[in-house]
């Protein structure tokens, strides 16, 4: 064994320099932060709850073009269209299973109008499955509500896309 | 009537010994996962009462409305008994740790054997508990445990010769007394340290926690338990990191002896002076646990037998010639 070696071992050189080490991370700031008072930041692009948006004039943007039907990989959407009596085409239905969702984000952008969109919002836990199952007033609810915040991510996201 | 009234004072002094004991235990479970934490930049428990200070009795709490699941193909007896014994034994031997010179349960002649023989019985909770459950890795960590803690008692008991050499009796107050001059720490450095490593081990602490090595054994002998009986294994062993923190005190750094004997630390009460020690020590053990890892089980037992067991023995020959050649050996 090395003389150096050994000096390190009986005098526990690598441990009490660890634990002089340990002794300064226990005064740094710390990186924790405390969710349900803090939150983390979200980035313009972050795939959370769906939403329906409307035109400023109130409106729906959603033409019923069932792209997003179409490509979503785990077929959590539903979309049933009739042509309403100003002769533009609606939806009747559009319901998204949210068990089924996968959170890819590939409606949102799918989507020629920006009708579908996952906004911020990921604390929307319920207590029964049947809440987990959005309908159309549900998910033009979460867009009214979160309209400001979306409008904004667009724009932000707008440059990349 | 009389023996009523016996019964009935000392029943009230052991509760006034053992609630504290209780309550320290939920505490200093707190401190270390706060100070675990904070090594590592997080912030612990931070929610339960101020600074999370509650954090332990929510947890027991939780524990108690949990559901005991007892094995089907386990021996239900000894299963039940296996927590009820290591808990009950790492309370037990609180009994003859002095607080100060006349604030001790039972002063008994030979305590430091009486410590020394209950925290041998302790691995038997954790053999029973590994047996009884009747499934591989429960078993396997028990034996490893049984194995670790026999290894490292040996040369616990080698180091408590060191002192008892220096002091000339087995009765805690006399090893805190004897320290007045001078703490044995100073002389006995080398012995401090391995008896510092060996309670790690003793106590099941990392870098020495193989027996209940997440990765390999998933929780050792306490994979089976659950609710209450979980809770009692992890209150036992916390009790027995306490106690092995008290006995490092009094053993090495003067019991309830205030540091130096002028003013303001002469008049702080001698239980506090112990108390801190005992933290001291628990936050060191706290801070090993965050910084290093697991020993491997043929290192464990290398570091046992073929080092710290040796360079006591050999400590204790030095100890005794250094006090037969100038004349220091205690009177009695």
């Amino acid at each position: 064994m090395k003389i150096s070696r050994f000096i390190k071992t009986v005098f526990m050189i690598d441990f009490v320099s660890g634990l002089v080490i340990a002794v300064k991370e226990m005064f740094k700031p710390k990186k924790t932060i405390n969710y349900p008072f803090e939150k983390g930041k979200i980035s313009p692009r972050f795939r959370g709850e769906h939403a329906l948006r409307r035109y400023p004039n109130g409106e729906e943007r959603c033409i019923a073009c069932k792209l997003c039907e179409a490509v979503c990989p785990a077929q959590a959407i539903t979309i049933e269209s009739s042509e309403r009596e100003d002769g533009s085409r609606k939806t009747t239905r559009y319901d998204i299973d949210m068990l089924k969702c996968i959170y890819c984000g590939l409606c949102e952008e799918s989507c020629p109008v920006d009708a579908i969109v996952q906004g911020p919002n990921f604390e929307f836990a319920t207590e029964t499955r049947e809440e987990l199952y959005y309908t159309k007033e549900k998910l033009l609810e979460n867009g009214d509500r979160w309209e400001s915040v979306l409008a904004a991510n667009i724009k932000a996201d707008n440059p990349h896309r | 009537m009389e023996y009523l009234n016996i019964l009935f004072s000392e029943t009230y002094k052991i509760l006034f010994l053992l609630l504290p004991v209780l309550v320290s235990v939920a505490m200093i479970v707190w401190l270390d996962r706060r100070i675990w934490a904070f090594v590592q930049k997080r912030k612990g428990p931070n929610v339960v009462g101020p600074f999370g200070l509650l954090q332990s009795l929510a947890d027991a709490l939780k524990y108690i409305f949990k559901e005991i699941i007892i094995p089907a193909s386990s021996n239900k007896v000894i299963f039940i008994l296996a927590p009820i014994v290591t808990m009950t034994l790492a309370l037990v031997a609180w009994a003859v740790i002095p607080f100060s010179e006349d604030f001790v349960l039972a002063n008994i002649n030979v305590g430091i054997l009486y410590i020394f023989a209950i925290s041998s019985l302790g691995v038997y909770g954790i053999i029973m508990g590994g047996w009884a459950s009747n499934s591989k890795y429960p078993f396997l960590g028990s034996i490893r445990s049984a194995a670790q803690m026999v290894s490292y008692e040996v040369s616990i008991g080698v180091i408590i010769i060191n002192v008892l050499l220096c002091v000339g009796s087995l009765n805690l107050g006399d090893i805190v007394l004897a320290q007045e001059r001078i703490w044995f720490v100073v002389p006995l450095f080398p012995m401090f340290v391995i008896f510092f490593i060996s309670a790690l081990a003793e106590t099941n602490r990392p870098p020495f926690d193989l027996p209940e090595a997440e990765a390999e054994l998933v929780s050792g002998y306490q994979t089976e338990y659950s609710g209450m009986m979980y809770a009692m294994f992890w209150l036992g062993e916390y009790a027995n990191i306490l106690l092995m923190c008290a006995l490092g005190s009094i053993l090495f750094l003067g019991g309830w002896l205030s540091p130096i004997d002028i003013y303001p630390f002469s008049i702080v009460p001698d239980p506090l002076w112990f108390i801190l020690k005992i933290l001291f020590l628990f936050v060191l053990f706290a801070l090993v646990k965050a910084i290093v890892p697991r020993y491997r089980y043929d290192q464990l037992m290398r570091l046992g037998w073929k080092v710290f067991l040796p360079i006591s023995l050999i400590w204790v020959v030095l100890t005794s010639s250094y006090l037969m050649y100038f004349d220091l050996l205690p009177k009695s």
